[in-house]
């Protein structure tokens, strides 16, 4: 019920902003816009895939790693949570070159923002294990099977189901701080905005614009992780049930 | 040679002036965001749904938005209406009307959590509406909201590099400044990112104390007797 309210939201939300664009005389805008967009998407994707690795390695590292992966996990996950993602995207863009390393911005964008909500994702996932009861550990033991079988058989699917809506809040963060890119020099939505803002002085359209698909965007994750969750949820009381 | 120690001890002074730039945006913005966040969560659970309604979708809208666009927004859109804010001025509101919004679902929760009665009460006891919210309702819903809103001032504040991009001179835009002038950007963007983590991880430790002086004293009302 509410999942089809918030994607009747989302439709009429994105139809209204592209009406109002078109309608309004600036129709040029739009095909910019919508370039930018997809660059936004696009990073928004990598980064996600990158956080969730990233966020089960440290968390895996940090919970039953031996003593020096713990250490490197907990460093990893206190100096991306304690400092600003911006100074972590201009120390990868600026700094990185200086030792030699040069990387392509796009790559930069996605690696930086995906170490970021990484290092977030990493606690919403050491949560969600930690939430699985005491008792499965114990019956995988008893059923003899070694820890890293049970781990991956019996404990993660669990803690799978707790995690989808914290993950979903961390997937609107990254997708908020993609506007980040577009200050070294990545043509994603704020970018264009800003280009065409400087080109056409007609700043309440545009940025009310951009706003209302950062919004749809953030709309249709929500929707997403909604419906992902409703597949998994089926799964588990389906399994109560037998 | 990666690190150059003479040329840190000499950009040392620039950094630590933009630093209180960089405080004094965090102390403003927070301070509106507390506030503005206050307001919006008592005018979310008003029992008109032509107040609540709206201040939800602005909530809504304002959390699912980049605050790098919202800084932008409040920076280009005002002056077409005549206001010309300067650019701190600009930040500081866009900052706090971001994490206002935040604040606001946090206060919700700790209103939220008032038993009944202490409305009921209020109501039989004849008191006027503002005086229920000052006298009853505030005192007891903020303090367990506290740690939750520490929180947001430390995101509040590892936000505010943000503020570089619309050229307030704080302690991002200053390294840039300098990184751009020396050719080495190494040592200060590296100075700035320890400046945040050293700051977060002090903050850190002050909302667990706070947290925990928290709990003792709300575990056991009027002090340990």
């Amino acid at each position: 019920m509410q999942l089809r309210s918030l994607a009747i939201c989302a439709i009429v939300f994105f139809t209204a902003g592209l009406a109002v664009a078109s309608f309004a005389g600036f129709r040029e805008f739009i095909p910019g816009l919508l370039e930018g967009a997809l660059v936004t998407i696009q990073i928004t994707i990598g980064g996600c895939v990158l956080a969730v690795v990233m966020a089960l390695l440290a968390a895996m590292a940090k919970m039953y790693g031996p003593a020096p992966l713990r250490w490197l996990a907990v460093a990893y996950i206190e100096v991306f949570r304690g400092t600003s993602a911006l100074v972590q995207l201009f120390w990868l863009f600026f700094v990185l070159p200086h030792f030699g390393i040069l990387l392509e911005p796009l790559t930069v964008a996605i690696a930086a923002l995906g170490l970021n909500v990484g290092a977030y994702g990493a606690e919403v996932v050491r949560g969600a294990v930690n939430a699985v009861p005491r008792g499965q550990w114990e019956a995988s033991v008893a059923l003899n099977m070694p820890r890293t079988l049970a781990l991956r058989r019996i404990i993660l699917p669990q803690a799978f189901i707790a995690m989808i809506p914290p993950w979903g809040n961390l997937f609107i963060e990254l997708l908020k701080a993609t506007a980040l890119v577009s200050l070294i020099t990545i043509s994603d939505l704020a970018f264009k905005a800003q280009q065409m803002n400087q080109t056409t002085f007609r700043t309440i359209e545009i940025f009310t614009i951009v706003l209302v698909m950062y919004l749809a965007i953030s709309i249709l994750i929500t929707v997403g992780m909604r419906w992902l969750e409703s597949i998994a949820a089926r799964g588990i009381a389906r399994g109560r049930s037998q | 040679m990666f690190w150059d120690w003479g040329y840190t001890l000499e950009i040392m002074p620039t950094l630590l002036r933009a630093s209180l730039i960089t405080l004094q945006a965090t102390v403003l913005g927070f301070l509106l965001a507390a506030s503005l966040g206050l307001v919006l969560a008592i005018l979310r659970m008003s029992q008109s749904r032509w107040v609540s309604l709206p201040t939800g979708a602005f909530v809504e809208f304002v959390r699912s938005t980049p605050v790098l666009i919202q800084i932008f927004f409040i920076f280009f859109v005002f002056p077409e209406f005549g206001i010309v804010l300067p650019a701190m001025v600009a930040g500081v509101i866009a900052l706090g009307l971001h994490y206002g919004a935040y604040c606001s679902e946090v206060y919700r929760a700790g209103l939220e959590n008032i038993p009944k009665g202490q409305w009921e009460a209020s109501v039989a006891l004849n008191l006027s509406p503002y005086v229920t919210f000052r006298d009853i309702i505030i005192p007891q819903a903020i303090p367990p909201v506290v740690p939750a809103l520490g929180n947001y001032l430390v995101a509040l504040f590892k936000e505010t590099p943000l503020l570089s991009a619309i050229a307030v001179l704080e302690l991002m835009q200053t390294a840039k400044i300098l990184g751009s002038q020396s050719f080495r950007y190494v040592e200060p963007i590296t100075i700035v990112g320890l400046f945040f983590l050293v700051f977060s991880l002090i903050a850190a430790a002050l909302i667990r104390q706070v947290e925990a002086w928290l709990n003792r004293s709300l575990r056991n009302p009027g002090g340990a007797r």
